[in-house]
């Protein structure tokens, strides 16, 4: 096969839907990816991420809709051109860097993947004695090795500091620049930022979809600052609005400002109510409710 | 609850041969959120075990409320699960000295503020991530504490319950708790009053959020290519990079950057040193 195209679809899932029993894990989900972009999926626990992936690597047969990989149904044909990096890693821990690298080269066949850098002073190192930061580079550098046209990543960054997360995001931008296509699930929303293009999943329908600044669209967040904070906390809390503190501010997503100054004089709190723009994960709490 | 100010003061962990933190001070005062910051392995856990009194300093001094004015959330699963929501509550309960009048109103009103109150007769064990976290942190609030202290509560926990476990804690220190919670992500310490980021059991950057961008030296600029010849990252399809000198090379401009690129700076900072 031919790699990919710059814009060429990679994967394509139509009005994909999948039932277990009485529960509809996923319903009518279209997602596509394409040849050079990073696509983030975003979603609760429970949203269907997880189902979704594992019917677009074909190991999960959909109960309705289609799945297209490189424009033929996944098989072990197309399993050749995808590079799939689970939340656990994958990795045999009892064995080190380089051993890990040869076995995954060997089942694929492919015979240039080298190690650079940092993970070329650790290559006779056991993964289990590797640092949580290069032990995921490891898997990244493993699940690249045989050099695959679509990337599924399932929260690859997750545990790791600045520095580390900004190595294993240059490792991600860069495999898109080269013509793969990514699809990387996160629950880090700042990560969203990341991406080039967002689906957000609730409850396994797709309530958002596009650039992050699209999806944030125009929705509001309440800002309320005040001197005594805790007072206002526990006034706009007791009255079940979604409350929360950053520094010593209030910011209510979704609410009327009305409304907000309000409870607050009738709790007798002085504060200065503003609407301001939500942040992505504001929107994702309004979008999610 | 008493106005006091908790924490560390020269603190020095050593397990075994290896030395875990060397040298951190860190405030935790009443009625505050404060955040500690840190990768796999850079000595979060300790300094929260530290601070409750689980592991003993080999330097320092730690000031801390009595044991039973005291609520830690370890990091992992922290419930019982083949004990119910409501079983789970009221064992914690006990343990901490409240008699079954109070225990039962305190429950109530816990379940309602978690959520939790469709799923009191439910195994702990069959409860998602984010609900075990949320009974984890009503166990541990459920005496009142003076000092909260939570280990990487948020890790693996989907957005929407995320925000809800920070309006509790945020609700903790409303009612005069001081709360000190571990994350590996800046765009939650943003929200906390004070932010202690630690390196390989180190004490890198300190303060209140603003403090801390603003002690950062030289100027993060960005654009659309990688600058040559300065330390670089990405940020969605543009760069990022570090001008120690605060030059803004050809293509160019100062970034609103944020607590991820401060800290960033800080571990390449760091990491030239040790190599220089």
């Amino acid at each position: 096969m031919s790699p990919a195209r710059s814009g060429e679809q990679l994967a394509s899932a139509s009005g994909l839907t999948r039932r277990f029993g009485e529960v509809l894990a996923v319903d009518d989900v279209t997602l596509r990816v394409a040849a050079g972009e990073v696509v983030g999926l975003i979603g609760a626990n429970g949203a269907g991420k997880t189902t979704l992936i594992r019917m677009l690597l074909g190991l999960l047969p959909p109960t309705t809709g289609q799945v297209l990989l490189f424009g033929e149904p996944p098989s072990r044909r197309t399993r050749a051109r995808l590079g799939y990096l689970p939340q656990s890693l994958g990795l045999y821990e009892d064995l080190t860097v380089a051993e890990n690298l040869a076995f995954s080269t060997a089942a694929y066949g492919s015979h240039d993947a080298v190690l650079e850098g940092e993970l070329a002073e650790v290559r006779d190192v056991l993964i289990r004695e590797l640092p949580l930061g290069l032990r995921r580079r490891a898997a990244f550098a493993i699940a690249l090795g045989h050099h695959p046209d679509l990337l599924v990543l399932d929260e690859p960054t997750s545990g790791v500091d600045p520095l580390q997360r900004a190595y294993l995001w240059d490792t991600i931008r860069a495999s898109a620049e080269h013509g793969a296509g990514v699809l990387v699930t996160t629950h880090h929303l700042s990560e969203a930022e990341q991406c080039d293009r967002l689906v957000v999943l609730a409850s396994g329908r797709v309530v958002a979809a596009g650039p992050l600044a699209e999806v944030v669209g125009d929705t509001k967040a309440v800002e309320v600052s005040t001197p005594s904070w805790e007072a206002a906390f526990t006034a706009l809390d007791d009255a079940g609005l979604p409350v929360n503190l950053v520094g010593r501010t209030l910011r209510v997503p979704g609410a009327e400002p009305g409304a907000v100054g309000r409870l607050l004089a009738d709790a007798g709190v002085p504060a200065d109510v503003t609407t301001v723009p939500a942040s992505f994960e504001e929107t994702f709490v309004v979008l999610a409710a | 609850m008493s106005r006091e100010s908790w924490g560390c003061s020269g603190l020095g962990v050593r397990y075994g041969g290896t030395v875990a933190l060397q040298d951190v001070s860190f405030e935790a005062p009443a009625g505050a959120v404060a955040a500690v910051v840190g990768g796999d392995g850079a000595g979060k856990t300790t300094l929260l075990r530290a601070l409750a009194g689980t592991v003993q300093p080999s330097a320092g001094t730690v000031r801390r409320p009595d044991v039973r004015r005291l609520g830690y959330v370890s990091a992992g699963p922290g419930v019982w699960s083949d004990l119910t929501v409501e079983e789970n509550l009221s064992f914690s309960g006990r343990a901490y000295g409240l008699g079954a009048d109070e225990l039962g109103r305190r429950i109530a009103g816990l379940l309602e503020r978690t959520g939790l109150t469709g799923a009191r007769d439910r195994l702990a064990g069959r409860l998602s991530g984010g609900m075990r976290q949320k009974l984890a942190l009503a166990m541990a609030v459920a005496h009142q504490p003076d000092l909260l202290i939570l280990d990487e509560p948020t890790t693996g926990v989907d957005p929407v319950s995320r925000a809800e476990l920070w309006r509790l804690l945020a609700g903790a220190a409303a009612g005069g708790a001081a709360v000190v919670v571990a994350t590996t992500y800046l765009d939650e310490a943003e929200r906390a009053a004070t932010v202690l980021v630690l390196d390989r059991g180190r004490s890198l950057l300190a303060g209140t959020p603003d403090e801390v961008l603003a002690a950062t030296p030289g100027l993060v600029v960005e654009g659309p290519a990688r600058p040559d010849g300065l330390p670089a990252w990405r940020r969605g399809a543009r760069w990022r990079a570090w001008s120690s000198g605060g030059s803004t090379p050809p293509g160019t401009g100062a970034a609103a950057f944020d607590l991820e690129d401060a800290v960033i700076v800080a571990q390449l900072r760091q990491h030239q040193g040790r190599a220089a």
